[in-house]
């Protein structure tokens, strides 16, 4: 692997940038793998690195069905934090947030995470006790999380409108400073190209089109619109297509897809310092490097694989934009784009072996997992490794939803971005 | 936003109607096995292709309908009232 | 005339108008009709702005809205609005424009510098440096890389203007005003179809604005196209609309448009919107998007006074300037010979046309050689020179082999360059349209759509202007089923060009320094897109992200061709096994506060209020956002702050009696034959033995076992249910109940009506409720024998028709007068002056709040969340064991729905009555506990109770009920754990005595 430093983009440059490499090999299909990854976004690639790196498997390969990390990988709006509720949650999205603080280092590779700090806006009476309970829950978890008054928010955040005579005045925010942003297109190069140099197969352009398995049950491989591949092991982790791919072995899940928009405005110069939430008026925003304001919209209510809604769901989120942040009136929607979502009926993800021998699943992310990307990946890489879950992963198995052992995220705080 | 056609009213805008997720699944017996009551709640085909769906016509007469849906196009193939069977489409896009 | 460079005579301004803007500054004299870079250009000026990564100096490129270069900042105050594109900003009277991302200047920008560096700025440079040392990349680099970054500044001030959403159907949707727009229009109009026709530009005419050589029925094309706008407008069933793009393309031919209808006028009315959204919903869509001139990519492309040739052609016949005196034109097509042609008669030099292509013929190339213009074939351009404005054009012979041979320096001050056109497939592709590629234009084409859509003229291919026309007849026909058309004879035209060029020009020695831009405002060369394809980047959406090619303001639109044929030529596969990136809206950009439209200040949701609102705001009320509805929270006087208000409030609901507006309450009525048997199925309770003028608590839950509502239910017959609901849940509530009747069911003969706006609801609580209310009614005996709790009789108050429920959420002796609610404030005004002389006091739901929890009763959403049976909110008795089903049975009876380590509702004190404890406080076992730990519990509900002196809570505790008197620990923030006990959470009068009383 070249080595990416200030250093040797300066040799590079001398040379004209002509003795840059392929960042990752583009492979073909090998007959057969120990292990292959079915999609390759985030997750995905980044199970394989962990699987290469950290439980010294080599025979890996990642098949993409398109191009690498073109689904939510590349179309969500990169907030990261882990605030949540409930135990089993903020365990798994704060084991996601310590990877991601040694990121860029781990990769060579700067994913530009960027802990700029979340507000959670409050704007109800109940608001405020849920942000409250989220804060002391956090805290006695050992996470980051801290109660802002009005007044310390439009300090925190200073184009945030905290006047009480509007609709839903700001009664206050959870701030987790820890939280932030990072470059999503990076964070799946960058475990390609990691994953690649440890020995990792990464094959795009090739879509599964059937499992296979002997008289037993167990796993035997794949067929691929590349052809049939063996393999020992398959972790499916291909977050929208997960329900196609896992009908092909006959497994039925609890997911629903629905389309999920953003946004982005023209870029302008640095104007909004964190990132902003608020559940009661649906609206998150941040400004990205390169001074766009990042903007992410609803969910629409229907099942679809089109990776686009209706209008009036952005629309809504820049009413709420508007009024929370009444400045950016005039700022300009440049681009907008849906993608589809993996939701589970306590829109808790699951990340666990299945009841077919060999076949895993890491999936029901459903708006919130480019956050989790290197913690889900470390432990799904853990999960097929050893046959088993790791403790932080253990509760978010498919049977909860036959045991009652639900992990309700949705319910107790409303819509988990 | 989608154009959905009420099988009472005619087509309306997707705003007037609330989604009812996948039709045809029968909620079964009290006394059923915990593995059957939860696929009846939780599980779901998630169809790729042409789904059989529920509408309510909540700020329209209120019903409940049925539709047929290719959610790789969004595009509708047939609309039918609650109780009746799934009409037959193929597999149209 | 004003401007060296304004050609008198010539152009459709109105130079009997003058009109006088700023920019950076200074005075710029132009006319109406101009735009600020037409009036820029008039002076002789090219430098409008700076671009996003280098800060090159840069002019306009085109005259429209792919403008990539010339962004600029217009306005003052809450009207500034950043990176809008000078050629399309028209220009009015006091009009103030600003350059930006420069500074000090737009002359010596310091940012320039970063050109020296660029050889250390390659494509992606940032994702390989900037991670030493570890924790500077957000301290450090970021923020440096952000201010340079970012184009204009971002508004300061709130908007004061306002903006319009608007809903229309039409038969026949024609996006693009050009000729083929405009002979679609015509012909679905007259074929009696509703038609909307919509433009982005000031006028209609499209391309026939600048072209005043083609002649159609004799007319050059401004001539016609005002014949037939004035057709069109004669056509009731037209909607003409300019300065109106078509923005999005949804589902099911719903199609946005957003019109601008006030930032051109100097004094624009005050009621007049600044933007409108239309949100058509079109039966049929007509797609004359037209086609873009593509740019040529060779080294300093970019300087300014190089531009598109159709836009120096757009300059001279639509605002009367020359955008130079001296042009060299580059070209791979016949287009750019017209506008030579043009300039040349119009006065401006033609110094040399460089012909990529070997053998340039026809007609046009033949007049130009008449006219006696040097024309290069088998030239490109090399590089061109000058810094702040071109200076020279380096044109050099390219051989058969692909060589380039040594060129020779032309001088000039304008370079026109044609790539040729590409059709404008945006909107057909936000349609999920499928585009195929056509070998022979080596373009992209609209194919097969789902959508009931149908491309005309250029948009398609379709280049020679009979062709358009004919294109746009058969295309308003289609859309209509209308048999004949509108015809016209076009007797003089251009034949369309052969030839056309995509990637970077051939040059001589491999450029290895040299800056030719693919992508302007992103500073994105053809370097960079191969250096990403070098580096792995094979997808076209990956070279996309990795250099940012394509996704700046004008997304794309004259970049993406190019940089997908320098994919294709280093890969050596064809541009369709590359793929194009996808289409995503907005065609061009849209202003957040035009989507926002109506929906701000008090307008952004629907405001509920209650019957008694005007009453309770008369009293000094204090409220609180509960879901969409406002309610009073408490009824403060003078002097006091919430605590004491609400003290004293409880206080008087425990002494006397408390008024209190619950209309918010959700409430449906439930009526049929089968009702007592739907009702059975539908909560956890039992019905069947509810006797008539009898009320029950009910619960609710989803099939999962989970706590969904809860409210008092009354039989008002055998066959009649009044049920209420929580505030936030009745829709909810509703739904479900449809959902299972209609679906589950239909054996069950029942109708549900939502009656929460009809019947308004007084609670009086209090051990005088009885004594200030039995006056009231008419004719009723409420007596303590008569009417005990949970009891419910119909009749009248005062003449006003009444449901009266003997309820409490108080635990004192209360009741719930249910009366119309357009009669309501007479029967609360009638109670209140019955009550003033019994210490009658209104309360607000703090108060209501306190008062419940005394009592230990819970609030839905409070104590549970979605994750809590009945059992372990402590009305496990409220479910049935003998039904054989209701919603949520079967879930009840999984192993994990009683377990003995859930969640109970408990209530918790602490040791200081003073002590009060947080919403949302962990509960441990241990008061010096290691982090992380597991909680045992927490608290979700805490009061300071008047009635008992002291502050009480109620928690969700682990096995909670088997835990009684046991100590747990509540976290603070700051400070040392707090030490409380668990008790019963009913804290007041458990026996209930004041309730029966």
């Amino acid at each position: 692997m070249q080595k990416f430093s200030a250093f040797s983009l300066a040799r590079q440059a001398v040379g004209r940038h002509l003795g840059w490499r392929p960042q990752w090999r583009s492979a073909a299909p090998k007959p057969s793998y120990d292990i292959i990854i079915v999609g390759g976004g985030g997750h995905g690639l980044g199970a394989a690195y962990y699987l290469a790196k950290q439980h010294g498997l080599r025979n890996i390969a990642v098949v993409e069905r398109g191009w690498l990390a073109g689904g939510n990988t590349a179309r969500n709006t990169t907030i990261i934090r882990s605030n949540y509720l409930f135990e089993q949650s903020s365990s798994y999205y704060e084991h996601a947030l310590k990877l991601w603080e040694g990121l860029s280092e781990e990769l060579n590779y700067n994913v530009m995470f960027s802990q700029r700090g979340c507000l959670m806006v409050a704007h109800t009476v109940h608001d405020v006790q849920v942000f409250k309970r989220h804060v002391y829950a956090n805290r006695l978890n050992g996470i980051d999380n801290e109660w802002l008054t009005p007044e310390e928010t439009k300090a925190f955040c200073p184009p945030l409108n905290i006047s009480p005579n509007i609709r839903y005045p700001v009664l206050g925010a959870a701030l987790q400073r820890r939280a932030g942003t990072a470059r999503h297109d990076a964070v799946a190069w960058g475990f390609a190209r990691a994953a690649s140099d440890l020995g990792v197969d990464i094959i795009e352009n090739c879509e599964v089109t059937g499992i296979d398995r002997d008289p037993s049950g167990k796993v035997t491989g794949v067929q691929t619109t590349r052809g049939p591949i063996r393999a020992g092991k398959i972790g499916v982790s291909a977050a929208g297509h997960s329900s196609v791919v896992l009908a092909m072995a006959g497994i039925r899940l609890p997911l629903q897809v629905n389309p999920l928009q953003a946004l982005v405005s023209e870029p302008v110069k640095p104007a909004f310092p964190c990132v902003v939430m608020s559940n009661t008026i649906h609206a998150y925003i941040s400004q990205s490097d390169k001074g766009e304001m990042v903007i992410g919209a609803g969910t629409d209510s229907y099942v679809s694989y089109t990776q686009r809604g209706g209008l009036h769901i952005p629309a809504h989120t820049l009413e709420a934009i508007c009024e929370l942040v009444p400045d950016f009136r005039r700022l300009r929607m440049l681009r907008s784009w849906g993608g589809i979502t993996d939701n589970t009926p306590d829109r808790s993800p699951i990340t666990a072996k299945t009841s077919v021998p060999g076949l895993y699943v890491n999936c029901g992310w459903g708006t919130g997992g480019f956050k989790a990307t290197p913690g889900a990946a470390n432990l799904f890489a853990w999960t097929i490794a050893r046959d088993e879950p790791h403790p932080i992963n253990a509760p978010f198995t498919i049977e909860r939803f036959r045991d009652g052992t639900l992990i309700d995220e949705a319910a107790a705080a409303a819509v988990a971005h | 936003m989608l154009l959905i056609d009420c099988p009472y009213c005619g087509p309306r805008a997707e705003i007037e109607f609330a989604y009812g997720g996948e039709a045809h699944i029968a909620r079964p017996a009290a006394d059923v096995s915990e593995a059957e009551w939860a696929a009846f709640l939780y599980l779901r085909d998630n169809t790729k292709g042409v789904l059989a769906e529920r509408w309510r016509h909540s700020h329209g007469c209120g019903r409940f309908f049925n539709a047929l849906r290719d959610t790789r196009t969004d595009r509708f193939h047939a609309f039918y009232e609650i109780g009746t069977p799934r009409p037959d489409v193929g597999d149209a896009a | 005339m004003s401007g060296a460079f304004r050609l008198a005579g010539r152009g459709r301004i109105d130079t009997t108008r003058p009109v006088v803007f700023r920019f950076d500054g200074r005075m710029v004299r132009g006319y109406a009709g101009d735009t600020v870079a037409s009036a820029l250009l008039a002076e002789g000026r090219h430098l409008m702005g700076r671009s996003f990564k280098y800060h090159r100096p840069r002019g306009p490129v085109s005259a429209g809205s792919d403008e990539p270069n010339a962004l600029i900042g217009v306005g003052e105050g809450g009207r500034y609005t950043p990176n809008l594109r000078a050629t399309q900003v028209e220009i009015h009277d006091g009009m103030v424009a600003v350059s930006q991302n420069r500074a000090p200047s737009l002359r010596f920008d310091i940012g320039a510098l970063n050109t020296l560096a660029a050889p250390l700025l390659p494509a992606g440079f940032y994702y390989k440096t900037f991670m030493w040392p570890r924790g500077f990349w957000d301290k450090v680099y970021e923020p440096l890389i952000r201010r340079a970054a970012g184009l204009g500044r971002a508004p300061t001030e709130p908007d004061p203007d306002h903006y319009a959403l608007h809903y229309a159907h039409c038969d026949v949707l024609v996006a693009g005003g050009g000729p083929a727009g405009l002979a679609a229009a015509l012909a679905a109009g007259q074929a009696g179809a509703r038609v909307i026709l919509c433009d982005e530009n000031a006028e209609f005419g499209g391309s026939l604005l600048a072209d005043t050589y083609s002649l159609i029925d004799g007319l050059p094309g401004g001539e016609w196209v005002a014949r037939i706008v004035a057709e069109l407008e004669r056509l009731p069933n037209v909607q003409l609309l300019t300065r109106c793009s078509a923005f999005n393309y949804g589902p099911h031919n719903m199609v946005a448009l957003n019109q601008r209808l006030a930032d051109h006028l100097a004094t624009p009315p005050a009621h007049m919107p600044r933007e409108r959204i239309w949100q058509v919903r079109a039966r049929e869509v007509v797609l004359a998007a037209g086609a873009l001139e593509r740019v040529l990519v060779f080294e300093g492309n970019d300087r300014p006074g190089i531009m598109l040739a159709s836009a120096a052609r757009t300059y001279l016949h639509r605002y009367g300037v020359a955008c130079g005196r001296k042009a060299v034109v580059v070209t791979a097509d016949d287009a750019a010979y017209r506008v030579a042609l043009d300039l040349a008669e119009a006065g401006v030099k033609i110094a040399a046309i460089a012909d990529l292509r070997s053998t340039p013929g026809g007609p046009l190339v033949e007049a130009v050689r008449a006219r006696g213009i040097e024309i290069l074939p088998a030239t490109t351009i090399q590089r061109a020179h000058g810094h702040l404005r071109v200076t020279g054009a380096e044109l050099a012979p390219v051989g058969a082999d692909g060589g380039v041979g040594k060129g020779r320096t032309v001088s000039c001050d304008l370079v026109l360059m044609s790539g040729g056109f590409t059709p404008s497939l945006h909107l057909h592709s936000q349609a999920r349209g499928a585009l195929r590629f056509d070998d022979a234009l080596g373009v992209y084409l609209p194919g097969e759509s789902i959508e009931r859509v149908r491309s005309a003229g250029s948009c398609r291919g379709m280049f020679a202007l009979d062709d358009v026309l004919r294109d746009g007849v058969a295309a308003g026909l289609a859309a209509t089923g209308g048999k004949s058309g509108p015809e016209w004879a076009v007797t003089r035209q251009d034949a369309p060009g052969t030839g056309g060029f995509a990637g970077a020009l051939p040059r001589r020695g491999p450029g290895h320094l040299a800056l030719a831009f693919v992508d302007f405002q992103n500073d994105v060369t053809a370097k960079d897109v191969k250096l990403a394809v070098r580096e792995g980047f094979r997808s076209i959406e990956h070279v996309k992200r990795y250099t940012t090619t394509g996704m700046a303001t004008d997304q794309g639109k004259g970049s993406n061709v190019n940089a997908l044929a320098i994919v294709s030529n280093v890969l050596g596969r064809r541009p369709e096994e590359i793929g194009l990136t996808t289409y995503r809206p907005p065609y061009t950009p849209v202003t957040f506060g035009a989507f926002a439209g109506h929906a701000r200040g008090d307008q952004f949701d629907p405001l509920r209020l209650p019957p008694m609102d005007a009453w309770a705001r008369a009293q000094g009320a204090v409220f609180e956002d509960v879901g969409l509805w406002r309610r009073a929270r408490y009824f403060p006087r003078v002097g006091e702050d919430m605590a004491a208000a609400v003290a004293r409030e409880c206080r008087a609901v425990r002494a006397a009696a408390g008024i209190f507006d619950a209309s918010t309450l959700g409430k449906i009525e439930v009526a049929g034959p089968d009702a007592a048997e739907f009702m059975n199925r539908f909560y956890v309770n039992v019905w069947t033995k509810l006797g008539v003028g009898k009320c029950r608590y009910g619960l609710v839950c989803r099939d999962s076992g989970f706590v969904y509502d809860d409210g008092v239910v009354g039989r008002i017959a055998a066959d009649r249910f009044h049920v209420t609901t929580t505030t936030g849940g009745a829709a909810g509530v509703l739904n479900m109940m449809e959902d299972y009747l209609q679906t589950e069911w239909a054996d069950l003969d029942v109708w549900l009506t939502s009656i929460t706006e009809e019947w308004a609801v007084i609670a009086l609580q209090g051990p005088r409720a009885r004594d200030i209310l039995a006056p009231l009614v008419d004719g009723l005996d409420i007596s303590a024998g008569a009417m005990p709790h949970m009891t419910l009789r119909e009749g009248s108050i005062g003449g006003v028709p009444m449901r009266l429920f003997r309820v409490s959420f108080t635990g004192e002796l209360g009741y719930e007068i249910n009366v119309p609610s357009s009669q309501a404030q007479a029967v609360w005004d009638r109670v209140w002056q019955a009550g003033a002389s019994l210490g009658l006091t209104p309360y607000g739901t703090e108060a209501m709040h306190v008062l419940r929890a005394e009592k230990g009763y819970l609030i839905v959403g409070q104590e549970t969340d979605g994750t809590m049976t009945p059992a372990d909110v402590g009305c496990g008795w409220a479910v049935s064991k003998v039904k054989p089903d209701f919603i949520g049975k079967r879930a009840l009876a999984l192993p994990a729905m009683y377990a003995p380590d859930r969640l109970q509702m408990v209530g918790v004190l602490t040791d200081d009555p003073r002590t009060m404890l947080e919403e949302g406080m962990q509960l441990v076992t241990a008061a010096e506990t290691p982090i992380p730990t597991s909680a045992e519990g927490h608290v979700t509900s805490s009061y300071f109770s008047p009635a008992l002196g002291r502050s009480i809570a109620i928690a969700m505790v682990k096995g909670g009920r088997g835990r009684m008197g046991a100590a747990l620990y509540a976290l603070r923030l700051d400070g040392p754990a707090l030490k409380v006990t668990l008790v019963d959470p009913v804290f007041y009068d458990p026996e209930g005595a004041r309730l029966n009383g």
